[in-house]
């Protein structure tokens, strides 16, 4: 898997070289540069491949020989796809239930989160206010806290509510069938809040001073200033963070399995680990099933990826 | 084909309020912005900082605090048993946690596997990221060729535990084999092993999933450093005639060493939570778990809440010195950067 440093010898632009030993130095070390980042290339995207060629091809088939041989001898059929999205026994997946159950969690998940920590994220960096950083820093802080840490008490908060000294202060949140996402949406929309304000902050604070500073003078509100001058520079950024909230929710497996069990309401990743889990040789189904749930994220970030990209930079590099 | 579309309105009808419920509350805050007095910057704070800060009380503190009592109570939280649940971590032979390296084949423990984890995919998918980066550095179809690394950030971690399930998968000697790793060791003359069975070497094969994972965002985020160096201070080394190789360790290293610093602490953070990968891959069996994984175990499988959350505290232990160097660095850039 990892590759030796040895082989590190592309710096960016090598001079031409002089002497005739240079050249063919150079020669050399970018060959090795090419093949070192081509089995790097493969490594990384065979395995993907090989799942999807195996969906596609049929039971017995794929159960009997490597998915390389589909080349030699290719045998198509829809049938792994039609099986584990509408498929009636449990076995198969019923995975068209499960897809509409991610969606119905990961849209608000993703909205919730954006204007919270817009609004939040307006007043660490344009308002100010005694404490401010140290605000800033508990929020950031906070980010780094294991998700771990918030679950048993929150799965009690929902459950049980909240009593002090045996009386019931807060009630149970009691909710049954599709009530049971709000909880999901609650969930995710806490886990979310640090980097997302943490974020937007961070590209609101570089918005030009001047602007926000003559918007004032001219006695614009902080309501107005934020709706008519702020958000609208800020759309690159809160595309940044709906992406990574977007794929973070959608590829979440724990929060899942805490909040929103059952078939009424899990998400893609947990019907997916239960078949790995329970029929993992069944590979006709767990190619195909492992396909559905990648397609949607994987179209959501290869369009834009741009965006991705951005909001790892500013979370990781300039943060 | 027994697809019920119907049994799926009161879901889509659930979607449709969260989203009218978004709307709502956006309407709200705004409005409620609108009436704030507009002069008293505290006022207008607090009225933005309220609803994340008070989700971030009841989603986050409090449940924290919680947890952190939790862990010194016994399984069903009613008593107190002071340290019991840590000393039961750290001493227990049979709680799993220990290594054993007496047993055939060698227990690694969830304490040791965890922190190998830690050691080693920030350290190879960083390297391999970096190599990466280097290597197609102003190559042609250099975007192309990133996101060929990159793509698997967007497959979730059940997703690729299951791609490289496949990967992995076992047939009996002399049978074809479907796993592309076994028929490349029997196409070298090798006997198919069962990789994720088979201790201690089955936790590296989970760990090669996280590297394949991470590394597309090392190699982003260092790409990115990469072509921030001044072109001036790479000219100077050049003109001085340094070998690529000197160029790579003199100029490129020292000049992306905080993006580097950044990669590997926020990828440690992450592994130090791993979860998904062991659950969807093993289970946790077979000498592969680890301390989110017993954490779930203990506390939403075995109803022992003392013990899971004395796990989730040690996640929580293990990562304050980040913290507190993380919050150092952010402190002085936010006063330096202050106006």
């Amino acid at each position: 898997m990892s590759t030796g440093t040895e082989t590190v010898v592309a710096a960016p632009e090598p001079e031409v070289p002089r002497t005739a030993a240079g050249r063919v130095r150079k020669k050399l070390t970018s060959r090795t540069a090419s093949a070192v980042s081509l089995v790097i290339a493969l490594l990384w995207t065979v395995p993907t491949f090989g799942v999807l060629v195996s969906s596609i091809r049929p039971e017995n088939e794929i159960k009997s020989n490597g998915w390389w041989n589909f080349f030699t001898n290719p045998q198509f059929t829809l049938e792994n796809y039609n099986q584990v999205l509408f498929g009636a026994r449990s076995a198969s997946g019923g995975l068209a239930g499960y897809f509409i159950n991610s969606l119905v969690i990961t849209i608000p998940s993703v909205l919730f989160p954006l204007a919270f920590c817009s609004l939040a994220a307006y007043a660490l960096a344009w308002t100010r206010f005694r404490g401010r950083d140290w605000v800033y820093v508990g929020i950031f802080a906070l980010q780094i806290v294991p998700l771990q840490m918030a679950l048993i008490p929150l799965l009690s908060f929902f459950n049980e509510g909240v009593s002090l000294g045996g009386v019931q202060v807060l009630p149970a949140w009691d909710l049954e069938g599709p009530g049971k996402f709000i909880t999901v949406w609650f969930a995710h929309t806490c886990f979310a809040l640090p980097l997302g304000v943490f974020l937007l902050h961070n590209f609101m604070a570089e918005l030009p001073g001047d602007l926000v500073e003559a918007a004032k003078v001219d006695g614009a509100s902080h309501a107005k200033i934020f709706r008519r001058i702020v958000l609208p520079l800020i759309v690159p950024a809160l595309a940044s963070f709906g992406i990574f909230q977007f794929l973070w929710v959608w590829n979440d497996l724990l929060v899942a399995l805490i909040f929103a069990p059952g078939p009424k309401n899990a998400p893609l990743t947990v019907r997916l680990a239960e078949l790995a889990g329970n029929r993992g040789n069944e590979w006709q189904r767990l190619t195909a099933a492992a396909f559905v749930s990648i397609i949607v994220p994987l179209t959501v970030f290869l369009s834009l990826q741009r965006y991705f990209v951005r909001g790892l930079l500013a979370g990781s590099v300039k943060g | 084909m027994s697809f019920d579309f119907t049994a799926e309105g009161p879901k889509l009808m659930m979607l449709v309020y969260g989203i009218v419920a978004f709307a709502a509350v956006v309407g709200l805050l705004l409005l409620v912005l609108d009436v704030l007095p507009s002069h008293k910057d505290r006022w207008v704070a607090l009225g933005l900082l309220a609803p994340a800060g008070l989700l971030l009380l009841v989603g986050l503190i409090v449940p924290a605090v919680r947890t952190l009592i939790l862990a010194f109570m016994d399984a069903d939280s009613d008593e107190f048993v002071g340290l019991d649940n840590f000393i039961w971590m750290f001493t227990d032979k049979n709680s799993g946690m220990l290594p054993d390296f007496g047993a055939d084949p060698v227990q690694y423990g969830v304490l040791l596997s965890t922190f190998l984890w830690v050691l080693l995919v920030p350290t190879v998918s960083t390297s391999v990221g970096l190599v990466y980066a280097v290597l197609v550095d102003r190559a042609r179809f250099e975007s192309f060729a990133k996101s060929l690394i990159f793509m698997p950030m967007a497959i979730s971690f059940v997703g690729a535990g299951i791609i490289w399930k496949f990967v992995y998968e076992y047939r009996q000697e002399g049978a074809p084999q479907i796993g592309l790793l076994n028929q490349i060791v029997v196409a070298f003359g090798g006997t198919p092993q069962q990789w994720l069975l088979d201790g201690p070497w089955n936790t590296l094969f989970l760990i090669a999933v996280m590297v394949w994972i991470q590394a597309g965002f090392a190699m982003v985020v260092l790409s990115a450093a990469i072509k921030a160096i001044p072109a001036d201070i790479v000219e100077a080394a050049r003109l001085d005639g340094v070998t690529p190789w000197q160029m790579f360790w003199q100029v490129t290293i020292p000049s992306i060493r905080p993006a580097l610093v950044v990669v590997m602490v926020t990828i440690s953070i992450g592994t130090l939570k791993i979860f998904d990968i062991v659950r969807t891959m093993t289970g946790g069996q077979f000498g592969t778990s680890v301390v989110a994984n017993e954490m779930y175990t203990y506390s939403f499988r075995a109803d022992e809440n003392g013990k899971g959350a004395a796990l989730a505290v040690l996640l929580f232990v293990l990562v304050i010195p980040i913290v507190i160097y993380q919050v150092r660095v952010v402190r002085r850039r936010r006063l330096e950067g202050a106006r």
